[in-house]
């Protein structure tokens, strides 16, 4: 990522060479070819369904407008599965923030005999597939009976289930990032503390935590776009449609409310702004916290 | 909850140092100057976390090996029956989706080492020579990696519709009659899932090689000119063998993507017949009209011990290296 603060010196670094010249044509013609799916997609969105019925999709637009979006998302209400996602998104992220720095807190800097196979439990955990757990978890979800606390009166179908599922699979991920991460911090510190009297609480509220902020920002980031792309545990953990976050509900959507490809094209790219919002505005974070802890699945 | 509550007003609480709690044993390390709150604060900030990922993790993996030897339609307890390796038998001798759905996870891995994997790796080496928009290059790549699978699965179908998709309209095979089904037709679909598979997995592996790239020492690579050697010779005889580390990641990454690929295929088409996947076979038996809680369980155990074959080997190598540094 450091490229783009050596752009000046790469000036006069390098002379154009013609070689240099065909890599920039040859990435500027990849990164074309990558981006055109998504282009199309784009282009699609902004036709009217009249002219790409008549005309085929592959004409010259006579007319773009952004109708389709404004349709895609008011017909099918796409606002309240937004706000499912927001109820099912924020707790799990900071309560796997939480809960992982903990439990990194504890395996870094308390040289118990069970840290490394603490750390080998929740790392593998978090690398199996979804679907090894699913039909037990899914069995379990449906006999827990919560009455009065999810609308469901179970775990099945209710934002709670998601939230707990999520935490208790990122955390795996995230504990053994922060781990590795409060490892590198100097031993004398939460040492020095120790001797003062702080307690531990303390030193992990006051002293350790505050220090890892460059690692809990990247890897925030990372867990709200993973938790906002999941599709799998939705689909199967949640039945009422009315319930489902929005990359789940657009499953349904597709169906129901999106009736042609120009409308569905309009739908999935709304769904997929929030994700490129955060990207771009977090792109730093966003890949220091997958090359942190580059054993993500 | 209560020990929260009260660990979390440190100041009043442990100025009065250690109690009688530290004398009584000979604790090594920090240990020695815990107070009995610290230690109840610790047990329950490695305790809770713990808990609740073996609970809904590993006792759940678990479960499912257990489940896989009985039968059991899911109404109480009682009607839980063992039928040792009957699920299994029939999995591998009567189910005609079952080996489909191995080759399909296999062709999924290959075809992602052999592909995207290499391409990204490729794109990472050119992009980390240092040169001009590099950063917006790498956006490019990146972007189908940031998008959900979801969203791709969506945006690939506009591609490979049969009547109103890019591919065929521009080829001309969207009138009747001329039709390609790139979706439907069972010895296409997979290929064309995978090219979608591919496009998000080559920026994956470009963010991980390029990250490996940067950890290169840069006098490796003078050294290397030095002595004459041209850019290939570099590259294959200096810099791949430091990326070690980085390939070991990637290949592990690859197998496990190969082994969780599901929402593409069932946003595409369900996992109709031609790309059947362990992962899809699973989760239609839950969602399916016809639940059979210890079959679903049996194709479950499949996928995990393929996934620990992998897993357990990869994290003991990394956890050895990590204590020896």
């Amino acid at each position: 990522m450091s490229t783009l603060t050596a752009g000046a010196p790469a000036k006069q670094r390098t002379p154009l060479r013609p070689a240099r010249i065909l890599l920039h044509v040859f990435l500027a013609g990849t990164a074309l070819a990558w981006l055109a799916p998504l282009l199309w997609a784009v282009l699609a969105a902004l036709r009217p369904y009249s002219e790409t019925s008549t005309k085929g999709y592959v004409s010259w637009p006579d007319k773009l407008s952004l109708d389709n979006f404004k349709n895609a998302f008011t017909q099918s209400d796409m606002l309240h599965y937004f706000g499912n996602t927001l109820l099912i998104a924020v707790p799990a992220v900071l309560i796997t923030l939480v809960l992982s720095s903990m439990v990194a807190f504890y395996v870094s800097r308390f040289d118990f005999r069970l840290n490394i196979a603490l750390l080998l439990v929740f790392t593998a955990g978090n690398l199996l597939p979804q679907q090894v757990i699913i039909t037990p978890l899914y069995r379990l979800y449906l006999l827990v009976d919560l009455p009065g606390v999810t609308m469901s009166g179970k775990l099945y179908d209710s934002a709670l289930g998601l939230v707990l599922i999520h935490v208790a699979f990122q955390s795996g991920f995230c504990a053994f990032v922060l781990s590795n991460y409060m490892r590198m911090l100097p031993h004398e510190l939460t040492e020095a503390a120790l001797v003062d009297g702080a307690s531990v609480w303390r030193q992990y509220w006051q002293i350790v935590l505050p220090l890892c902020k460059p690692a809990m920002a990247a890897l925030g980031t990372l867990l709200s776009i993973w938790i906002y792309n999941d599709f799998f545990w939705a689909i199967v953990l949640i039945s009422t449609g009315e319930n489902m976050p929005i990359t789940s509900a657009l499953n349904n959507l597709s169906g129901q409310y999106f009736t042609d490809p120009n409308l569905v094209a309009a739908g999935a790219l709304l769904t997929a702004i929030p994700t490129l919002i955060v990207y771009f505005v977090l792109q730093r974070q966003f890949v220091s916290g997958l090359t942190l802890g580059a054993n993500k699945g | 909850m209560t020990t929260d509550i009260n660990t979390k007003s440190p100041e009043a609480a442990a100025v009065p140092p250690a109690g009688p709690a530290p004398v009584k044993r000979v604790p090594q390390g920090h240990k020695r100057l815990l107070t009995r709150r610290d230690r109840i604060t610790l047990a329950f900030m490695a305790g809770v976390p713990t808990v609740l990922h073996v609970a809904l993790v590993w006792v759940t993996a678990l479960a499912s090996i257990a489940l896989a030897f009985t039968s059991w339609d899911g109404i109480g307890f009682g009607s839980i029956k063992w039928v040792g390796l009957d699920n299994f038998k029939q999995l591998f001798t009567d189910n005609p989706q079952f080996w489909p759905a191995v080759e399909h996870n296999i062709i999924w891995f290959v075809v992602l080492i052999l592909i995207p994997t290499p391409f990204g790796l490729f794109l990472a080496v050119q992009l980390d020579k240092n040169i001009r928009f590099s950063r917006v290059y790498q956006t490019a790549f990146f972007l189908p990696v940031v998008v959900s699978l979801a969203v791709t699965g969506f945006v690939w179908q506009l591609v490979y519709n049969p009547d109103t998709g890019l591919i065929n309209s521009l080829i001309g095979a969207n009138k009747p009659g001329h039709y390609i089904d790139w979706i439907g037709d069972p010895h296409l679909n997979l290929w064309a899932v995978l090219i979608a598979a591919s496009w998000r997995h080559t920026g994956y592996m470009m963010i991980l090689y390029l990250a490996g790239l940067k950890g290169v020492d840069p006098s490796l690579r003078e050294a290397s000119s030095l002595d004459g050697a041209n850019e290939w010779q570099t590259f294959k005889n200096v810099i791949f063998p430091t990326l070690r580390p980085t390939n070991t990641v990637v290949l592990v990454v690859t197998i496990i993507e190969a082994l969780r690929a599901f929402d593409l295929v069932f946003v595409f088409n369900k996992g109709a017949q031609g790309t059947e996947l362990l992962s899809i076979l699973i989760t239609n038996n839950i969602i399916g009209e016809s639940s059979r809680i210890g079959y679903g369980s049996a194709i479950a155990v499949v996928l995990l011990v393929i996934s620990l074959a992998v897993i357990i080997p990869y994290l003991i190598a990394t956890f050895r290296k990590e204590r020896r540094a």
